[in-house]
């Protein structure tokens, strides 16, 4: 048995780690995509969003 | 022995489970019809959605009906260990530690719920918290093991995937997304009774009080017999709503004077009947109700479609 040899329970955490890899990957696509969605359709934006913090203060 | 029980033993000694282990605790069945149903509960809502957002929130929802299944099998594994048709599920086999479905679940279910109510609305994200508080607390954790009614309040569950549907594109609830609901919630009850019938020897070694196991087989063909013919009125009246039409009511007439029908051919056999042929007719009434629902569905989806082409409707 050479010191390469791979056992079943590396070739299972392997593909565990790969999983949760491509879903974490998965995951930022869609908090990405999601944003670009909501920013693009600028639906849910308040005014106060279009104004710039120092002119917020200004017409208090 | 084979490899695979090789590597099955192996997996339970090491509890290095594999990446498919741990999706098969969201059980992904159960998962396709919360998907199909939330789908079609989303089109045929009168409001659009933009694709990606409708996307999102499908699956989020998906992973929140996931999720709850993971608490289920985390909170049953007992259960599930004696029934034949259970005990391979990744828990019980000893694959994954009750401890990780338990932390899986509670995850997902958080993320699932604040996903969804980033993605659409507040309405969405409840009806999601909800229903998996519901599966989770109200049907496995006290129903399911308390009384023989536990499939028919329990039903709601799995019940709400159209509603939030609805919920997604319009931020509200409707008559027509509380009777696709409550089109779900009254095929559950026949749907699981049929699968009793003949599964009754696991309910019964694992002592889940179902009906069958209660109050005997004849009451439970009363029972199926009853709750079709109720069903009946509902799946029909959503025909004459917004989500229905004259294909609907087509559809949805013939399926459920066939079910109806097969449900008194159910009721009118006896034990040694049902036996003597491995019951049979129990078995092919199972089948026929995952049609029934899903052709239901499929009919809303339709009548949508035709819509956009000014065909469909009333």
């Amino acid at each position: 048995m050479g010191l390469a040899h791979e056992h079943d329970l590396h070739r299972r955490r392997r593909g565990r780690n790969m999983g949760v890899g491509l879903t974490l990957i998965a995951f930022v696509a869609i908090v990405f995509g999601m944003t670009v969605v909501k920013v693009s359709e600028g639906q849910n934006m308040q005014s106060y969003e279009h104004v710039l913090p120092a002119q917020q203060d200004l017409n208090k | 022995m084979s490899d695979t029980s090789i590597n099955a033993a192996d997996r339970a000694e090491t509890g290095e489970a594999g990446f498919g282990d741990y999706f098969a605790l969201l059980k992904p069945r159960v998962m396709s019809l919360v998907v199909f149903t939330a789908f079609v509960g989303l089109l045929v809502a009168p409001v659009p959605v933009h694709p990606f957002i409708g996307f999102v929130a499908i699956l989020f929802i998906a992973i929140g009906g996931g999720a709850s299944g993971a608490l289920n099998m985390w909170w049953d594994a007992d259960i599930d260990a004696v029934m034949k048709r259970t005990r391979k599920r990744p828990v019980p086999s000893g694959k994954v530690a009750g401890g990780d479905a338990l932390a899986i679940g509670i995850v997902l279910s958080g993320m699932a719920v604040v996903m969804l109510g980033l993605a659409t609305n507040p309405v969405a994200a409840g009806l999601l918290a909800f229903t998996i508080f519901f599966y989770v607390v109200v049907y496995t954790m006290w129903l399911k093991r308390w009384t023989p009614q536990n499939i028919v309040i329990g039903g709601a569950a799995g019940a709400f995937p159209p509603m939030i549907g609805w919920a997604v594109a319009t931020g509200g609830i409707s008559v027509e997304s509380v009777l696709m609901f409550t089109l779900i919630l009254m095929w559950t009850p026949p749907h699981f009774w049929a699968l009793a019938l003949f599964m009754n020897d696991d309910y019964t070694r694992a002592g889940v009080p179902m009906l069958t196991v209660t109050h005997g087989r004849r009451a439970t063909r009363t029972h199926i017999l009853v709750y079709t013919m109720l069903l009946a009125p509902v799946a029909i009246g959503a025909g004459v709503t917004s989500i229905g039409g004259p294909l609907y009511l087509a559809v949805s007439v013939a399926l459920n004077l066939w079910f109806i029908g097969s449900a008194f051919r159910l009721w009118r056999r006896d034990e040694a009947t049902a036996e003597a042929d491995g019951y049979h007719a129990e078995k092919a009434f199972f089948r026929f109700s995952l049609l029934y629902l899903f052709l239901h569905f499929v009919a809303f989806l339709a009548e949508a479609a035709l819509r956009m082409f000014d065909l469909g409707g009333w």
